[in-house]
């Protein structure tokens, strides 16, 4: 049995997507930029691309510029914001501990280059509030970066109430949207967004390809010189096949986005309860509030790294904040935010499910990860101290 | 390219030695929970010779293999041969691990000689301390 639950880290790409790119890879090869009629019809299916993304997104086609993913989405979105702000003289940015490191290793960057950020912590819930945004946001702040669902634990801000917070402040609001395209409603102008990233993997499009949003009057920097695609905003030919993927899947994730939702979030909630029988587990990120298909759990006395070896020889595809699965010392900073201590936070799996997944495989992922951490429990000398009472219990 | 070697994999799903000893004439624990990796060895010494050897390791596939392996190189050999085993005979004997994986392979060093330093403190037997290293070179801990 081959069970992926790793739909976090990327999808399986949709044969919808597969089929619509393949004549931009062998028949419609032309290069969007050309004159000829040949290049122009490559344009026409860059533009008719652009206009079915937007159309998801609810904004103009002409507020979307393609980037290489989510990771250099984010990287423009906030040095743009930054370099608009540093404009005016304001250099604070306003975020949170627990975004992507997309975003908070520019807001490091930015910090080198003179500029002031302020993370704000999240719950343990691994929730922000509109009332922490506005109690940090200074006459000096440019912009706002708050993700619309974590990448780990899956939590869903609330972005409307963040953008209108923004809009009332009258500072930019840009949102990392990489786990939500695809799965949860987007609506750039009701839910007050000025920037937005998205990737297309994420939503089972093609790797290699993202989005940014900018609202209208929202000028961009560019990060990469060359040519004068995108309007200037992003040099470098048009990864053609790849984008018309990408507004392939995204109209057919946005199609289904409900029926999946419903589909899934009830898989999860079964996936929840049967890894709450675990003792001395606990669910990492409000239980309600989060995407459809995630599914995040510490459980204390064992390591992440060989949970995940252990699964793996189950078939299991899995995650783990474990710093043996970094490569670095330090466990997810996602779950250190949310305040679970390092031990714990070494012990953690994450299952990301999705549209392909059954309740049959469900119920495997429960059994498999059960028996898995029965078994390491059974060599820990951690778990030996904390059952006869040697050590107390966290969780 | 998998992760692990062959070896590794067939330590970590096929552990050897794992458990306890009662009544132990050693008992070594190094590490810290906090850098998510601590190993627990236990030993029984008659005349001088290590007659069994079991583990119990909280961390990753190669800290549970390393125990294994450590526990394996030194089971029916002379203390004195114990004494001498390195970090490299282990990941050697392992068919080597990924660089930032050989971490393992010292806190299963350290773990078997934490053992026998309590089995000479036990017996009363005198030891150059410096013959015992402490995990203090690794920057994870101590936080």
């Amino acid at each position: 049995m081959k069970i992926y639950a790793d739909n976090a880290a990327t999808t399986k790409m949709s044969r919808t997507a597969v089929d619509a790119m393949l004549p931009y890879m062998d028949e419609i090869y032309g290069n969007p930029s050309s004159l000829y009629t040949f290049g122009q019809r490559a344009r026409e299916a860059l533009e008719d691309a652009r206009g079915r993304i937007a159309a998801c997104l609810g904004c103009e086609a002409r507020e979307l510029t393609f980037t290489s993913g989510g990771s250099e989405a984010d990287n423009q979105a906030i040095r743009s914001a930054a370099a608009l702000g540093a404009r005016k003289g304001k250099r604070h940015i306003v975020s949170t501990a627990f975004e992507h490191h997309a975003v908070l290793h520019t807001l490091k960057r930015l910090e080198g280059e003179g500029f002031a950020v302020t993370l704000l912590d999240v719950y343990e819930n691994g929730l922000v509030t509109p009332e922490q945004v506005r109690a940090a946001i200074r006459p000096d702040t440019c912009l706002v970066s708050v993700m619309y669902a974590n990448n780990e634990i899956g939590t869903v801000q609330p972005v409307s109430e963040i953008g209108a917070v923004c809009r009332e402040a009258g500072v930019l609001f840009h949102t990392d949207a990489v786990q939500a395209a695809g799965h949860l409603p987007i609506d750039v102008g009701p839910q007050n967004i000025d920037l937005l990233s998205l990737s297309a993997h994420k939503f089972h499009g093609p790797k290699g390809i993202g989005a940014l949003y900018a609202r209208r009057g929202v000028a961009l920097t560019n990060l990469i010189e060359g040519g004068a695609q995108e309007r200037g905003r992003r040099a470098g030919t048009e990864n053609l096949p790849a984008i018309v993927g990408m507004a392939a899947a995204l109209e057919e994730s946005c199609a289904h986005l409900t029926e999946n939702a419903v589909r899934i979030s009830a898989l999860r909630d079964r996936l929840i309860a049967g890894l709450a029988e675990i003792p001395h587990s606990v669910l990492n990120g409000d239980p309600a509030k989060r995407l459809p298909g995630n599914v995040n759990f510490c459980f204390e006395g064992i390591e992440g790294e060989s949970l995940l070896l252990l699964l793996d020889d189950k078939g299991i595809c899995a995650s783990s904040g474990s710093a043996c699965t970094s490569g670095s010392l330090d466990p997810s900073h996602v779950l250190l935010a949310i305040g679970r201590p390092h031990e714990i936070a070494h012990g953690s799996l994450r299952l990301t499910i999705g549209e392909e997944t059954t309740e049959e495989e469900v119920e495997y992922l429960i059994e498999a990860v059960q028996d898995a951490v029965s078994y390491l429990r059974s060599m820990s000398p951690v778990w030996r101290d904390l059952e006869n009472g040697k050590a107390t219990h966290i969780i | 390219m998998a992760l692990y070697s062959e070896k590794v994999m067939d330590h970590f799903r096929n552990p050897r030695n794992v458990g306890t000893i009662e009544n132990a004439d050693g008992v070594g624990e190094v590490g810290n929970a906090k850098c998510g990796d601590i190993m627990k060895i236990y030993l029984k010494i008659r005349d001088g010779v290590i007659e069994d050897v079991k583990f119990e390791t909280f961390g990753c596939g190669s800290a549970i293999a390393s125990s294994s392996m450590a526990t394996e190189l030194i089971k029916g050999k002379p203390v004195s041969e114990a004494m001498a085993l390195t970090n490299k005979a282990v990941s050697e004997a392992l068919d080597g691990l990924p660089a930032h994986k050989l971490h393992c392979s010292v806190l299963a060093e350290e773990a078997i000689k934490a053992a026998l330093k309590d089995y000479y403190d036990r017996q009363g037997v005198a030891y150059d301390p410096a013959q015992f290293p402490d995990c203090a070179h690794c920057e994870g801990c101590g936080r």
